[in-house]
This record gives C-alpha cells, structure tokens and sequence, in this order.
C-alpha cells in the first residue's frame, strides 16, 4: 500500500527486534472476544486514478454549468490561483500547530499577519489567530460578553443569519444565557426603539450582523449608545467580508466576529471556512482561540510565538475560556495569502464591482411587473425581493435555465413568504445577469 | 529566601501579614518559584468579600494559571495596582513589594488556624522530599 | 552532536520581514476583470455614513513578493513532508495529495450550501458514503458529520447525552473525567453545563474501576474515556466500565483521538460505548495545516439518534438523497451549513484508498511505536509498563537527575531533524515524553530518531549544558514567552519599527 513505507521483510525485522512472533501479539492487550477477525466492510482499496474517477463522477451530479445567485453567508468570489500554490506547500499543508516555535515561524508570522489584516479590515485593536466559522465566532463573541459583563441577558437582532442563531442557541441553552429576539423595521435594519426599551443593566449584549442577513447595512452608532448606556457591549457579526472593502468598519462595536470565506475560500458545500474574532485590546484575556505574539529569541532577534495560552483549554482545562484546540489555520492562510494579493486597491475594486453589479441586477429585476425590492436600507451585495408568486415555483422553473435563484426566506421567516435574497458579486457576469431577469419575466408571465 | 516570623502561611502558599485588624495577602518564595515567570495577576475590585479558603483571584506564568485562595474572611480595602504593570515583582520579592491585596479582616481569630513561619518551612520541607521521590 | 548522526538538521536562513513593510503605494498583485456593468457612485448607492476612506496599513505588494514572501516563510516550517513528527495523540500521519486534488475539484470545491438538493446530489452521495464508512469503522448505529474538531465534537456528544437524559427527566449534573484526559474534554464539559469530577488513574495508569464504581450515583451523567488512554495503554476493563454506567442509567462517551490504534482490529461500538468522536485530521489523514481544519464527528447508538443536529441526511424512495432541516427532539446546530465539507472528502478519499485492508496502517502504527519502546527503554524511564499500542510515554527521571527535563530534550531533538515529542502531557506523568510514530514511518526514519533520542540521553548525563541551551541549529534561538505574555504585542502597527531579523 503506497502510503506505508515497509516492506514485508521489514515488518518482520522489527517484530524480531520487539521479540515478538507476529502483529497479532501486540494486540492481546484486547481482549480477545472483541478483536475482529473478519476485515471492514470498505469499499476499495483505490489506486489514485480511481479515486479521482469517484469524485468526478460526484462532481457530475451537482451544479456545474449552473449560474448561481446565491449569498446568504457563502459567497462566490474571485480567488486567484497563487493561494493554492502557496496553501499546497507542503511546509504550510502538512506542518503541525506551532506549539514549537522555533520550527514553525512560517505559521506563526502568517498567523500575525493574518491577525493584523483582521484588524485593520474591522477596525479593532486585537483579532485571533481563527475560529470554526462566522456562526461559532459570532457565539464565542456573545459568550466572552457574559463573562467580560457578568450578565446573562442578550438580545440579537432577527435578521441576524438564522443559522448563526441556531448555533447560539444551542450554546445558549446550557450556559444560562437568555437570548431574546429583536425584530426588524421595514427598512430591514433592527427596530431601535425595541432595542433601546429592551435595555436595562441585567444586559451582557446587543447581536447584529452588518450587512444583516437581508443585505441591508444597519446604522450602528445609535444601538452602540443604548447598549453602552446600559453597559452593555455591542456585537457585530460579518458574513460578508468583502463589504468591508467599500463599507466603514464597524468602530463602535467591542466585539466583531467575522466569517473569512469570501477572503479566497471556495464555498465547498458550507466549508470549512474561518472564523474571527477582532476587539477591544481590554479584553483580550477573555478572547477565545490562540494568538501569536511578536517577540525577541535570545539573541535579540524578532520572532513570533503563541501567547496568553494560559486562556486556553490545554492550560486552564475547566476554566478556559473555550474548549477549541483545532481552529481553521490553513484556511486563516488562505484569507492572508488573497488579502495581500488583492491588497488595499484590489479589495477596494472588488467591493466596488460587487456594488455595481447588486445595483444593476436589482434595477433590471425591478423592471419585471409585480416584483420590487422588499426593504429600503442601503445594500452591498446582496438585496431581498418581494415576488408576486411562490419563489420555490419560481426557482424550480428557473433549474430549467440553469440558474439556481434566489433563497426562499419563507422558512426562516414565516412572514416573508413571497420573499427572496439575491446575491450578485464580482464573478456574476452581466450576461447571466440579464438572463436571469429574463428568466424570471417569462417565468410570471406565463403563470398569468 | 527567608520567611518573615512575623507572617503566618496557608497550605496552598498564601502568606499573611496582619496588624491592627488589617491583613495584607501574599504568595510565598515557594510559590513564586514552581510557578516561574509570572506574566499576569487577576485580582478582585475593592469591596470585595472574601470567604476563607475560595479562590479570590489568579497569578500566571506562561505555562501555568494558580488560583489564589483567601486564607482569612474579610472586604478588599487595596489591591496592589503595581503588579498590572510589573507582575515579574511577584518574582523578585514576593514577600514584600509584591502583596496582592489589603483587607479588612472580619475574624482575626482565624488567623490562628495558620501555621507560623517554621511549621510552613518544616511544610516545604517534606513537600520537597515528595516531588523528588 | 555526534558524527555519525545522518539526519538533515539545519533549517533555511532566509530572512524575511512583515508583508506589511514591503509595502507601498501602488503596487497591486492582483487585477479584476473589467466591470461589464456601469459603474456606481459609491456614496450615492451606501449613503456617506456608511462609506469608508480605504484601509489603513493594508499591504500594496505585488505578485512576485506575494510568491515570495510566503515561500520564504514556509521554509521556515517543519512538516510531515520533511519528517516524522512524533507527537503523542496527534496522530501526524501522511496527508495524501490526491485528498488535495479531489477536494478541489470543479463540482466538488464550488458548491453552494443552499444550493437545491437535486444539484447537489453528488455531494450528498459523498455525505453518505462516508457515514455509511466511519459508522462501519466505529460499529455504531447513527452519526453526525457536523462538528468541525475534536473538541467541538465532544461537545456535540456531551449535548447529545443531555439532551437523551433530559427526556428521561433528569439531565444529571456531573461528567466524570480521569486525570490523564485531554483538556478539551473538562473545558467541553464546563460548556455542555456540566460539573466536572476527576478520577485518578490507579497504579497501571488506567481507570481505577473500584474508584469509578464509588462515583458513579445517580447524579452522573457520563464518564468522557480516551482509549487507549494517553499513555497509549488500551482500557482493558473497559466493557465493565460501560456496565457500571449503564447500571446507574449513565453513559459511556470515548474520545477518539487515539483511533489510530483501534481501526480494524476492535470496534468502539462492540466494546459498549455509547457516543463517540473521530478526529478526522489525525485517524484519517485530513492534513493538520498549521493548526486546521479539521473535522470531528460524532458517532453514537441507536438511543441518542434522535438528538442529531440538523439537517439529518436520509434517502429518499426514489433513491434521493435530501437533507431533512427539522427534527423534534434535535439539539439544534454546533455550527452553520453542514460541516467542513472539504475535510470531510479528504477523509473519504483516504478510507477509499485503503479499503477493507486499513488495519495494516492500524498494525504498522502499532508496530512503529513498539519498536521505539523497545529501543527506548533504559535509556528512558517507562513510568507505566503494561503494553503500549500506537504511542509510549516516557519521563524525564533519569535525565533530571542531571538537570535535563523533558521540555530540554525536546529542543535538543530539533537540532537531530525531528519536531519535539509531546511533552509535559499527560499530566499524571510528571515529565512526560509521548511518542507516536504513526504508521508513515519507514524502519529508516524509525532507526534515525532512535538514534537522536539515545544520543540526546547520551549527551543529558556528559554534557547537559548542550540539551539544556538547545535548540542550535535552528533560525532562531529559545523566544522570550514571558515578555510576549507580560506586554502582549498581537499585531503590526503602522508607526511601529519592530527590529526586523538581520
């Protein structure tokens, strides 16, 4: 078998060397009733070429050629080639956590570049070195509010993205958080009166997402005041990234949490991806996930390590601040590898293009009788329309012409059932665009 | 490094130093050293109560985290703002310079539950022998 | 060092600054298609609240510095491309490169999460097949694909029996942990709402099954087992552990950490656990990258089935595969969109590859690890005798005695060519050395740590001051940990002229 290096002589010398007369003996510490004695019902063995005939096969039965207008927290985007060149190195592929920092200064300066980058996109003073993803960033983010306020009370916005607060509730329900819902306005932005009467001093949080799961940008300054009035912290949470190339930071927030993906992943079926959490400098000994330090070998010279790990659970055990060990570093590569390709004018560019191609999409569909835009806050790249028909018809006529349409909101919420989230970006070409608009007049046009 | 007569000491490394009511709380030579380099205290705000033997704040190394047990009952008058900037005193003089906190003691009399400077030397003695066994 | 040592030992020199200090003005390393569409007035269409000026600090670099920077960097890594890694329970075992290549397939790396369920049927098709796969592996009867690590994957299992005892009436509030766990097990606890209980090891290392018998009331939920433990001994007694749990109405969870000694010679199921995790990124090869991803799901019996996350994967009549969004009894989701896909075909692509034969990378794990001992003993101390599977655990005891500790020794390895052994865990061995070879190991690599490691041992009681000041050969020397703790500086600052490696 090609990934064992031994031969069966070999095998057999080092059995000799052991004193032992076969493999089997070096597992009698099993008892014997449970030793299989019949090989696993696998398929395979594989030779290499036939593993990639299984998986071309199972790329065949998915969506390629498909045109696909779909964001809600995944999105495609342009990702140059050099950041598999660089992922696939075998130093960055197969190199361990830098727990041994004189052998992994490769990772451990990426990771501080990585950690800079986040800082300077979200406008926050620390950031770490990953998390799973948005959604678990976005709960780590709310839990390290409890503990940093000692309070038990949040309240998150309903356009939050439906599976961020899935996840937070799951977490929630066993960490004596109360998590109470905040709707929205018919702007599409979080109700700030509901926010502001819901403020008291019991409040650890306020959790939106900006643009929020509708695409609408919310204005954070006024929630900002009413959550710090009560001493409560502001927690913002970025499904978009690339937003941030063309829109302000959130600088009133004291926690962002971040999903990287559109920083040169490919959406690979929902990951993995990565997550962030940039803050406040005070609170970074309540920061889940590792940092890496700049610092000076004994020889004065600069080098990085990991630091404070004494939050972490191979330290602190019960009283870590998270259980995470494994986070998402070579993903944390990929998002550092693109954003300095891309750099300050190419992001800039890049979220330009998406606003141009987001605006010219919701004018043309705009045209189509019955269909309008459901909110009117100001948007990114993504927009929610309200449609005269059912969308799940309307997408299921669409699969004919190729094009996997827009999210039906009808599931996760109930009162926007005519409702769907287009997503356009950098790689929708305009043909497709206006194909798509086309698409869809024939479609309600037919239906009269 | 020596152990001042005058101090009584806990168990788990705690030193006291008390005069007219007043408590000043420390962590011992002993402690300072297996636990190396320290790196950070966590200690509580003023006000604060203290419940004999529960944990009241934290000393780190770099590899370690040791919780600071309350060797008497009493309300946090100070806590020592040096040691935010310069926690390395912790090190260098843990007797002295590097108290962590200053309380209003509620129960004097507990005090004399602790051990005097030779029973805690005699303490660290055997827990020597034990570590090299 | 000594001459005859064979092994490559010394790491490139390059020296390579911050992206952000090569940065100016400008340059750009890469340039978007044309816009085919008309251009927007970015303040119009965002409103000037909204707007923002551009980034500060963000790097202008060009393509060629882009390769080179990160190229630079990487030579600056260990990896399993270069040599062993011997970290106990990490399992670095060879990461294959057609994993890479599937992964990035078109139709496989493109695929939307909410795409619709009938343009996804190749990607559900994967999903099944590796369910169907790891849940022959474990000998459960259900699964969840979804956690995205180890640790996360605990918490799913420690949820799941939660959510099991509480439609019972009564979640319990203690979990049982022996001292010798990973400390993302007591961390995981604390978050399921649970109150941890250690057990200590008894004198062999293992579970002290009179002592568990005492704690086991009606107040316990589960006892979170590795096995083999962390010093890679296998839990013998562990189906009558399962049997006083289950006596009591408790469970058994398993840390899968170490499954690396288990696949296709017993299976988890059979040996009366209830729930456990996989760490896809050790046992099935999904490559480590620096700290991850990984992947980590949870696999469980027929009991704890309801409890799943959501979506739940099933087939259809038809022959569909879809994925069902709501299920009553569901713990609801420990992260969005269904896992780290991509983590999870590499995994399936390694089981592929090896097929019903995977216990010989079982065997050669264990054969590596035995023949280490072999070699090591006397020369190392072996606190715990009884027989090791995939990994050992030595101590520092002999070497102390000259002032070498573990941590020492381990720098001096990195001067032989080899990343550092894990040290200072378990914590029950004071000291602790833990090897694990894995099964990538050829004899050659085999014999050339051996070597290191008797040499090091060597040099420990003649020249300690050489093991005590290493590592020498590397870029750079033993960094200041306490200062990066004590004044943490975690990022770049424009101002800021940090001295650059010279």
């Amino acid at each position: 078998m090609r990934y064992l290096p031994k031969s069966p002589a070999e095998r057999q010398e080092m059995l000799a060397a052991i004193g032992a007369k076969s493999i089997d003996e070096l597992f009698e510490s099993i008892p014997e009733k449970y030793r299989l004695r019949d090989a696993l019902k696998l398929p395979g063995p594989f030779s290499e070429a036939e593993i990639i005939d299984y998986f071309k096969d199972r790329a065949k039965e998915n969506s390629l050629g498909y045109t696909s207008f779909l964001g809600a927290g995944v999105y495609q985007h342009l990702r140059s080639v050099i950041t598999d060149t660089i992922l696939l190195r075998g130093e960055f592929l197969t190199s361990y956590t830098p727990y041994q920092a004189e052998i992994a200064q490769g990772t451990l300066q990426a990771i501080f570049e990585f950690q800079t980058l986040m800082c300077q996109l979200t406008g926050q003073e620390v950031a770490n070195a990953s998390m799973y993803d948005g959604s678990t960033a976005t709960t780590e983010a709310v839990l390290m509010a409890e503990r940093l306020t000692g309070r038990s009370r949040v309240l998150v916005a309903r356009s939050l993205h439906p599976e961020y607060r899935e996840v937070l509730q799951t977490y929630a329900k066993n960490s004596g958080l109360h998590v109470e819902e905040i709707g929205y306005t018919k702007n599409g932005t979080v109700d700030i009166a509901a926010v502001k009467a819901a403020s008291k001093d019991d409040l650890a949080a306020v959790v939106l997402q900006s643009p929020n799961f509708f695409g609408v940008l919310e204005a954070l300054p006024e929630i900002a005041e009413a959550a710090h009035a009560v001493g409560a912290l502001l927690v913002v949470a970025i499904a978009e990234g690339v937003s941030l190339g063309a829109v302000r930071p959130p600088a009133e927030a004291d926690i962002v949490a971040m999903e990287a993906q559109s920083f040169g992943l490919p959406p690979s079926y929902g990951g993995p991806f990565a997550g962030v959490i940039a803050a406040r400098e005070k609170f970074v000994r309540q920061m889940p996930g590792r940092l890496a330090g700049e610092t000076t070998d004994t020889e004065g010279q600069r080098g990085f390590v990991l630091t404070l790990a004494t939050r972490e659970q191979h330290i602190r055990r019960e009283k870590a601040t998270s259980n995470i060990c494994t986070n998402q570093a070579l993903c944390a590569l990929a998002a550092t590898v693109h954003l300095t390709l891309l750099g300050k004018e190419g992001l800039r560019e890049m979220a330009e293009q998406n606003l141009a191609k987001a605006q010219f999409a919701l004018s043309e569909l705009e045209k189509i009788p019955g269909v309008k835009r459901a909110f009117s806050g100001p948007f990114f790249n993504e927009f929610t329309l309200e449609f005269p028909r059912s969308v799940r018809m309307i997408n299921g006529e669409l699969l004919r012409e190729q094009i996997a349409g827009p999210l039906a909101l009808g599931a996760a919420y109930p009162e926007l059932t005519k409702h769907g989230l287009v997503c356009v970006t950098e790689t929708t070409p305009r043909a497709e665009i206006e194909r798509f608009a086309a698409a869809v007049r024939n479609i309600l046009t037919k239906q009269l | 490094m020596a152990y001042p007569t005058n101090y009584r000491y806990t168990k788990e490394h705690e030193w006291v130093d008390a005069k007219d009511g007043v408590a000043k709380i420390g962590i011992t030579d002993y402690a300072q050293n297996e636990l190396g380099d320290v790196v950070f205290v966590e200690l509580p705000a003023v006000g604060k109560k203290l419940e004999t033997g529960k944990s009241f704040g934290t000393v780190e190394s770099v590899k370690a985290v040791s919780e600071i047990y309350a060797p008497a009952s009493g309300d946090v008058l100070e806590a020592n703002g040096e040691l935010q900037n310069k926690p390395e005193t912790i090190n260098s003089d843990p007797h002295g310079a590097a108290w962590l906190v200053k309380i209003k003691l509620s129960n004097p009399a507990e005090l004399d539950q602790l051990m005097d400077s030779s029973a805690y030397e005699a303490y660290i003695a055997t827990k020597g022998k034990e570590a090299s066994a | 060092m000594n001459q005859k040592i064979k092994k490559a030992s010394r790491h490139t020199n390059q020296n390579e600054g911050l992206i952000f200090e090569k940065s100016s003005p400008g340059k750009r390393g890469f340039e978007l298609p044309p816009l085919d569409v008309p251009k927007v007035d970015v303040n119009k269409s965002l409103g000037t609240q909204h707007r923002r000026e551009g980034i500060e600090g963000f790097p202008e670099v060009s393509e060629i510095e882009v390769i080179r920077h990160f190229t630079r960097l990487s030579t600056w890594n260990y990896a399993i491309d270069l040599g062993m890694y011997p970290l106990g329970s990490c399992t670095m075992k060879y990461n294959p490169r057609v994993n890479e290549f599937v992964a990035r397939l078109d139709g496989i790396a493109t695929e939307h999460p909410y795409q619709p369920q009938e343009l996804s049927q190749g990607c559900l098709k994967i999903l099944q097949l590796l369910e169907k796969c790891l849940l022959e592996i474990t000998g459960m009867d259900a699964i969840t694909l979804q956690p995205a690590a180890g640790a996360q994957g605990e918490l799913t299992g420690l949820l799941l029996i939660r959510a099991y005892l509480e439609k019972q009436g009564n979640p319990r509030s203690k979990v049982l942990i022996p001292d010798s766990a990973h400390g993302t097990n007591p961390a995981t606890a604390v978050i399921a709402g649970y109150q941890v209980e250690n057990i200590k090891s008894e004198s062999h290392g293992q579970i002290d099954v009179d002592k568990l018998r005492d704690l086991v009331t009606d107040d316990v939920a589960a006892l979170m087992i590795t096995n083999p433990s962390t010093l890679g001994i296998f839990e013998e007694r562990i189906p009558e552990i399962a049997e006083i749990l289950h006596a009591r109405g408790a469970l058994l969870y398993m840390d899968g950490a170490n499954m690396n000694a288990l696949t296709g010679v017993t299976k988890p199921g059979e040996l009366g656990v209830d729930v456990m995790h996989l760490n896809l990124h050790k046992t099935f090869s999904t490559p480590h990258g620096g700290g991850g991803p990984g992947a980590g799901p949870v696999a469980m019996k027929k009991i704890l089935e309801p409890f799943r996350p959501v979506p739940i994967l099933v087939e259809r009549d038809s022959g569909k595969l879809a994925l069902e969004q709501v299920r009553p009894d569901s713990i609801g989701k420990v992260r969005a969109f269904g896992g780290n896909f991509g983590v999870l075909v590499r995994a399936l692509a390694y089981i592929l590859a090896y097929g019903p034969g995977v216990r010989q990378a079982t065997e050669d794990a264990v054969l590596n690890a035995n023949y280490i001992r072999k070699h090591l003993e006397g020369a190392y101390d072996l606190p715990y005798s009884l027989p090791s599977m995939h990994e050992v655990v030595f101590s520092d005891a002999i070497q102390k005695r000259k002032g070498v500790n573990t941590m020492d020794i381990a720098k001096r390895l990195i001067d032989y060519g080899f990343h550092p052994y894990t040290t200072a865990f378990p914590l029950i061995v004071p000291g602790a050395l833990m090897i694990e070879p894995t099964e990538s190991e050829s004899k050659e690599e085999c014999d050339l740590f051996i070597d290191a490691m008797k040499s090091i041992a060597e040099e420990s009681a003649a020249t300690p001051e050489v093991v005590k000041t290493a590592p020498h050969t590397t870029r750079v020397k033993r960094l200041d940990e306490v200062g990066a703790a004590r004044k943490p500086v975690l990022r770049w600052k424009t101002a800021s002229k940090s001295k650059a490696a010279d």
